[in-house]
């Protein structure tokens, strides 16, 4: 669909090169002036490519560091604290790799909205929407493992805390109750032991090395899907003559570079006069097996699963606990079936007034979750309410929107008209 | 540019809210102190920061660590290479080799070492403590939420226990400790560190002396940090001013509704 010239160099190298292998064919066609792309793209769609900046600016200080960290238990915190101190500019790559992975997510979180949005996940995209959710997981698990490698208190008993979790599908195969259910053989793979240690560690380092090359790839497929179909756009509708598309190079390489300075001048801020912030601070404590910390909580990307996990508190056929493990698990997982839940022909929420209201109450909702992740069950946050009350409200608005709301209102939702196209929409706003 | 605002404004606020989350910290409220390192363009009070480098010598090393700090980082605090010298070699170490009989060999302290520990290992350290293990203090400042303020209200925050409440034998009440029963005493008082630059002997001098050494240790990196913050801050807000012009020249053609396309058969 979204083909536009083909790629014709006149420089003699380029032109032999390019006849054995199309890679300059490939850039111009994807990034370059051959993609075709809505003219009305808003500032929103920056998100993608700043969520691959943030991909390679992971990779690039998470292989610098990774030639000065040791991954052992005993060295570990040591080497971080070397890094930060005797290696020259260690502690630039460190604090930007470790504020990276938050502004990582926040790009990618608000890319992932833009597309809830204005029906990015709708037909003909709904593969380049599964293969984003697939970046998200493999994100979550990569930052999850990185955030132990520090070894301090928090990277410790936040692992504890959240592969005990896993425990729970003794529920389905409890074995002779001496260690050999289902869930403790999950958890012995996940940790290589029996408790966090030294094998953990090790291999959290493997995989948290590997796997930022398997996002690569994955994101390279989830480029690949997008240029099938090409761009959706803020009003929904496919482009259809000339007047709805502009070549991406040079518009949206100038836009894009734009909005690369924005973010890089937010992110940097954060770096040079705040990189704690979002740290916690028992995690500069080296990890200690045999002091628990008052109060554990994950990075503040997972809290909002984390509120999931915990909002289970009643064993009803099988344990609360597996229930949390199910329920936060299918938080994620139903994303995918998105595009199926949601079967309203209309994408762009600006030509459905009520989907755009409850698309308002899921932002609310999740802020929720994750204010309430970051408190202990018990904790009264206002008269007599408990967190985990507030919290397990919230879960339940969650599942209510994708499962209930959202298939009932592509039904019954009267939506608004549709523009002819996108340039009769936008160039007429103009005049 | 409503609309380009606005999406600043949200992810503005966004990365404020993603980084306020983790610093929820807890209910005790801390006293709040100037520090001179704080801010974009801080930098580390000098004179204090040596002062407290002199109360930590003198006070807090008889119990507690400094695994992290080398005597070579004095420098960062002013002093000269020949002063740091002398103080390491006012200490006497345990060589990393053995000598050539293969015994413990021990010389005079060098800019390389760290001050050395006081016990030499955790259960030496409970035992002539009470039980209590004194914390290595390097990261002291920045394994505690709020730190800076946080160690200065802690310094200061020796006060009768209120009336009722039941302080265990070997403890001693502060208002800022978490559970307020702490192993160690007060460790600082008027008049108890001689100072010769004529600063004040007070409680309240030493705790703010000792909090801009310890975090000196624990950031050694802060200066440098703001230093190379404003250059790189000030490139990109030069660089978001010309992507923004370019951006707006290149997009005119678009905004005027021209068709920009010219491929294929539509």
């Amino acid at each position: 669909m979204a083909h536009g010239p083909t790629f014709e160099p006149k420089n003699s190298v380029l032109k032999w090169t390019e006849e054995r292998l199309p890679i300059f064919g490939l850039i111009h066609g994807s990034l370059g002036p051959g993609y075709p792309a809505p003219r009305n793209l808003n500032y929103w769609w920056n998100f993608g490519s700043l969520a691959g900046l943030c991909l390679v600016i992971q990779i690039i200080t998470g292989i610098i560091l990774a030639m000065h960290y040791t991954p052992h238990i005993d060295m570990a915190f040591d080497s971080v604290e070397r890094i930060t101190r005797d290696v020259n500019y260690g502690w630039l790559m460190r604090y930007m790799h470790t504020n990276g992975a938050s502004m990582f997510f926040i790009a990618v979180y608000i890319h992932i909205f833009r597309g809830m949005y204005y029906g990015s996940y709708k037909a003909p995209r709904e593969m380049l929407w599964m293969l984003g959710l697939v970046i998200m997981l493999l994100m979550m698990a990569t930052a999850f493992m990185g955030y132990v490698l520090p070894w301090g208190q928090m990277s410790f008993w936040g692992a504890t805390v959240i592969t005990n979790f896993f425990s729970a599908f003794n529920d389905l195969y409890a074995g002779s109750g001496n260690g050999d259910g289902l869930g403790d053989m999950v958890v012995s793979l996940l940790l290589g032991g029996f408790s966090v240690d030294n094998p953990t560690l090790n291999r959290f380092y493997s995989l948290h090395y590997l796997l930022p090359f398997v996002i690569t790839g994955v994101v390279i497929l989830h480029i690949w899907a997008l240029h099938i179909p090409g761009s959706n756009n803020p009003l929904g509708i496919d482009m259809k003559g000339k007047q709805d598309k502009i070549p991406f190079h040079p518009y949206y390489t100038a836009k894009d570079g734009f909005g690369v300075f924005v973010f890089l001048a937010i992110f940097a801020m954060v770096i040079f006069y705040a990189p704690d912030s979002m740290g916690h601070p028992d995690n500069y404590i080296p990890a200690d097996p045999m002091v628990t910390p008052a109060h554990i909580v994950p990075e503040w990307y997972f809290l909002p699963f984390y509120t999931i996990l915990k909002s289970f508190t009643i064993d009803f056929i099988i344990t609360a606990k597996f229930w949390g493990v199910i329920a936060m698990f299918a938080s994620i997982i139903l994303l995918f079936f998105l595009p199926w839940l949601d079967s309203s022909k209309v994408r762009s929420a600006q030509f459905r007034p009520v989907f755009r209201f409850f698309f308002w109450v899921l932002l609310v909702d999740l802020v929720v979750l994750t204010w309430i992740g970051a408190k202990s069950a018990d904790e009264i946050i206002f008269m007599d309410i408990q967190a985990v009350t507030i919290g397990q409200v919230a879960t339940f608005w969650y599942f209510f929107h994708f499962f209930f709301l959202l298939p009932v209102l592509s039904r019954v939702e009267k939506t608004l008209p549709l523009p002819e196209s996108i340039a009769s929409a936008v160039i007429k706003d103009k005049a | 540019m409503l609309k380009a605002k606005t999406i600043l404004v949200a992810l503005t606020a966004v990365t404020t809210v993603a980084f306020g989350v983790g610093a929820a910290g807890d209910s005790i409220e801390m006293k709040k102190k100037e520090w001179q390192f704080d801010g974009p363009f801080g930098t580390f009070d000098r004179p204090a920061a040596q002062r407290g480098f002199q109360i930590f010598r003198e006070v807090c090393s008889s119990c507690h660590s400094l695994k992290y700090f080398k005597f070579r980082n004095l420098s960062g605090l002013g002093y000269e290479d020949d002063m740091i010298k002398a103080f390491a070699a006012e200490y006497e170490v345990v060589d990393a080799d053995p000598d050539e009989y293969g015994d413990e060999k021990i010389r005079k302290g060098e800019p390389k070492d760290a001050i050395p520990a006081p016990f030499a290992n955790e259960n030496a350290a409970r035992a002539s403590n009470g039980g209590a293990f004194p914390p290595d203090l390097s990261l002291i400042t920045k394994a505690r939420a709020d730190g800076p303020n946080y160690l200065f209200s802690l310094m200061t925050g020796y006060v009768e226990a209120p009336v009722g409440t039941d302080v265990p034998e070997g403890m001693h009440y502060n208002k800022y400790f978490i559970g307020h029963n702490i192993a160690m005493a007060s460790p600082l008082s008027d008049g108890i560190v001689t100072y010769e630059d004529g600063t004040p002997e007070t409680l309240d001098q030493y705790a703010y002396d000792i909090t801009n050494f310890l975090h000196y240790v624990a950031e050694p990196k802060l200066e440098e940090r703001h230093a190379l913050g404003l250059p790189v801050m000030m490139f990109l807000f030069f660089m978001i001013g010309v992507t923004y012009l370019v951006n707006r020249k290149i997009w005119k053609p678009v905004k005027e509704g021209k068709t920009l396309w010219h491929h294929g058969d539509d």
